[in-house]
């Protein structure tokens, strides 16, 4: 992790997201994805996202850049401040502007998320082309820089290559180069590693931060594995049934879980080293399905200390000092009383 | 611990598992993937064995050879007292109650047209001439035994969650009253709440029926936490095996070493202290192994002899297997010791 941690407040934010609610239209019904989602990042900071599947992380980040089809989804309110415009309320022309130019987006699969057809060359060229507008031969040097810079050898020769010439690792650094090749100010990573073995996924970790360090940029790593968070992240955000449910520096958050699902999420995962425990922790029943907007707690039912008041308000974030909040009712009476 | 005076249950010698190439305008075979290369190990009675590595390394191909689930190139697979390797499938059939499998997914691994209830039946329906009702009893104590609700016995798996499958896939698997099943990453793909509902009940079903179970993952917290014992595979190959204690405190062979360093760590304090061993490259092709040691291409402590000889897989301490040149008796440790 680089020294260079961030005192809270030091710049304004990057990127700044209040209140963003998505909704998918489903047959039947509708499901609340992501609910009243507030963060902001700053310059130079890189944030964990950690949450199960269906946490609404992905579908957040993808409202944000406007890559959810809609329908069925439809992204109801909030505000996304990204250098002095409102993402949400621009036109998709000056939005493509943003996408894959000033925010760079690494999907999860390096299998299914390059083209098989085109030379990774090719892929690298489009958006330096269509964004910065070089040509062929200023952009071709630039790929292979880009290459370079993610430590792929021989890179002059592999922007000739096809996808299913590389492995899940190289693949997954093209897809780092094609994000990073407009020099983004903000880089959002959905579980860059997941899809690749523990050997690699040091390699790319450590490729990231090394390039953080180098490029100076905002970075959104999201994971649902808290030991890869507890390795890169200055601040993490903990998502539950939509919605954040809290906020802290990563330290802070380790040593000191607030929300009573952050706590048995750090106690239900074995440990590689350190005492091993007799039997795992168990988080009991399964996660919430969110077909309505929420008027209760969305893990009043998981929760081992939840009190009436639970299951009939939905907890907003209350502040506990020092950059951490937690949405829930008893986390905010502990701390007052 | 591991209690020397158990007997093995599972013995495996030499066990090769080729996947034959074919090229060319006569489609003749010019080369074969070796998945499994002369693997060699037992699991004792009531253990489990562990069997870790990275993808592609063979660690599911080993699994479901053991069960036969393919017709295995070499070597003995002696399962309960029986050797297995060359028995043909008519054979096997009779064999095949005592030895079952629980998949990784449990969305492909269940018949999408059946009830749960007729899911967990068919093995009984194979294997048993039990009258319906019987069957029907044992299909409830079986539901009751996972921790399935008994009234979801007429629904199909698409109204289960993921971790409720995966108990469905563990009931059919217990059906016949095994005494070793297979595990093949039974949880990686579940979230991680609901990975400890069904490691717990791995655990608290073994106890119950006196199980035995090679558990195939890639996860080595898990891994540390389930078995008593661990296989450490390498393209194709076990390099190391030691007991769960021996293995996590004291890796010897490099590649362990690595792997160990690279599971990331949920403690930031830890997570920033500690010395990462990052391996360079990628795993070579199994169709194409370096020459030597499979390692020596991505190995920190890499010596000559590793490009040109194979280390033989031997036993340097009590219970402790490893496949290296830096720990062979006779030969070149001493120079390179205390290279990590």
């Amino acid at each position: 992790m680089p020294d260079g941690a961030l005192q809270p407040g030091s710049a304004d934010p990057v990127l700044d997201v209040r209140g963003l609610k998505t909704v998918f239209k489903v047959r039947g019904g509708e499901v609340h994805a992501v609910n009243n989602v507030s963060f902001d990042l700053r310059a130079g900071e890189l944030l964990g996202v950690v949450g199960e599947s269906g946490s609404g992380k992905s579908v957040t980040m993808m409202s944000l850049l406007g890559l959810l089809p809609s329908p069925p989804a439809d992204v109801r309110g909030g505000s996304v401040r990204f250098e002095g415009q409102d993402l949400l309320h621009i036109t998709p022309e000056q939005l493509r502007a943003v996408r894959g130019g000033r925010i760079g987006f690494v999907f999860q699969d390096p299998m299914t998320s390059l083209n098989p057809v085109f030379t990774v060359g090719y892929q690298i060229m489009e958006p330096l082309r269509a964004h910065m507008g070089l040509n062929k031969n200023a952009a071709r040097a630039r790929a292979q820089e880009l290459l370079e810079l993610v430590g792929i050898p021989g890179a002059a020769q592999r922007l000739d290559d096809y996808p299913h010439q590389f492995s899940g690792g190289m693949r997954q650094r093209v897809m780092i180069a094609i994000a990073l090749a407009c020099d983004p100010k903000v880089l959002i990573a959905d579980e860059p590693t997941t899809a690749l073995d523990v050997t690699i996924q040091a390699q790319i970790i450590e490729l990231m931060k090394e390039l953080r360090d180098k490029l100076g940029m905002a970075v959104i790593w999201i994971t649902h594995d808290l030991g890869v968070i507890a390795g890169i992240a200055d601040r993490v955000l903990v998502m539950y049934g939509g919605q954040v449910v809290e906020h802290a520096p990563v330290q802070e958050l380790f040593r000191n879980p607030q929300h009573p699902y952050t706590r048995a999420l750090l106690t239900t995962i074995p440990k590689i080293s350190g005492e091993r425990a007799r039997r795992l922790t168990v988080i009991q029943g399964q996660p919430p399905i969110l077909g309505d907007a929420p008027t209760a707690c969305p893990f009043r039912d998981r929760c081992d200390v939840a009190i009436a008041r639970c299951a009939t308000e939905n907890p907003p974030r209350y502040d506990l000092g020092g950059g951490h909040d937690a949405a829930c009712f008893v986390a905010k009476g502990a701390v007052d009383a | 611990m591991l209690d020397q005076t158990n007997t093995a249950l599972v013995r495996v010698r030499d066990l090769q598992m080729h996947f034959p190439i074919y090229s060319g305008l006569l489609r003749r075979q010019t080369g074969a993937v070796k998945a499994v290369d002369s693997v060699s190990f037992d699991v004792m009675q009531g253990e489990t064995l562990g069997l870790v590595g990275e993808s592609g390394c063979g660690k599911s191909t080993c699994g479901r050879a053991i069960l036969r689930l393919y017709d295995i190139t070499g070597g003995e697979v002696t399962i309960d007292g029986t050797d297995i390797g060359q028995m043909s499938q008519s054979d096997l059939r009779t064999k095949r109650p005592t030895m079952q499998m629980v998949f990784q997914d449990p969305q492909a691994s269940l018949n999408p047209r059946m009830t749960v209830e007729a899911i967990i039946r068919e093995p009984l329906d194979e294997h048993t001439k039990l009258s319906a009702a019987e069957k029907e009893a044992k299909v409830g104590e079986l539901m009751d035994a996972v921790g399935l609700n008994r009234r979801f016995a007429k629904r199909y798996p698409h109204a289960f969650s993921g971790g409720q499958r995966q108990r469905i896939g563990i009931a059919r698997a217990l059906a016949l009253n095994p005494k070793f099943i297979v595990c093949d990453e039974p949880i990686a793909a579940l979230d991680v709440s609901i990975q400890a509902q069904v490691v717990n009940l791995l655990e608290d079903l073994q106890e119950k029926y006196g199980l035995t179970y090679l558990f195939i993952s890639h996860d080595l917290s898990m891994v540390r936490h389930i078995a008593t014992r661990i296989a450490v595979m390498y393209l194709g190959k076990i390099v190391e095996l030691a007991p769960r204690a021996e293995l996590y405190s004291d890796p010897l062979h490099p590649y362990t070493k690595a792997l160990l360093s690279a599971v990331p760590e949920p403690d930031p304090a830890i997570a920033q202290t500690r010395e990462r061993i990052v391996l360079q490259g990628d795993v070579p092709s199994p169709a194409n192994p370096p020459k030597g040691c499979n390692f020596c291409t991505r190995c920190p402590a890499v010596m000559p002899v590793c490009k040109d000889i194979e280390p033989t897989y031997q036993e340097v301490t009590p219970g402790r297997f490893v496949a290296c040149h830096l720990f062979e008796t006779t030969g070149t440790a001493e120079k390179t010791a205390g290279y990590i």
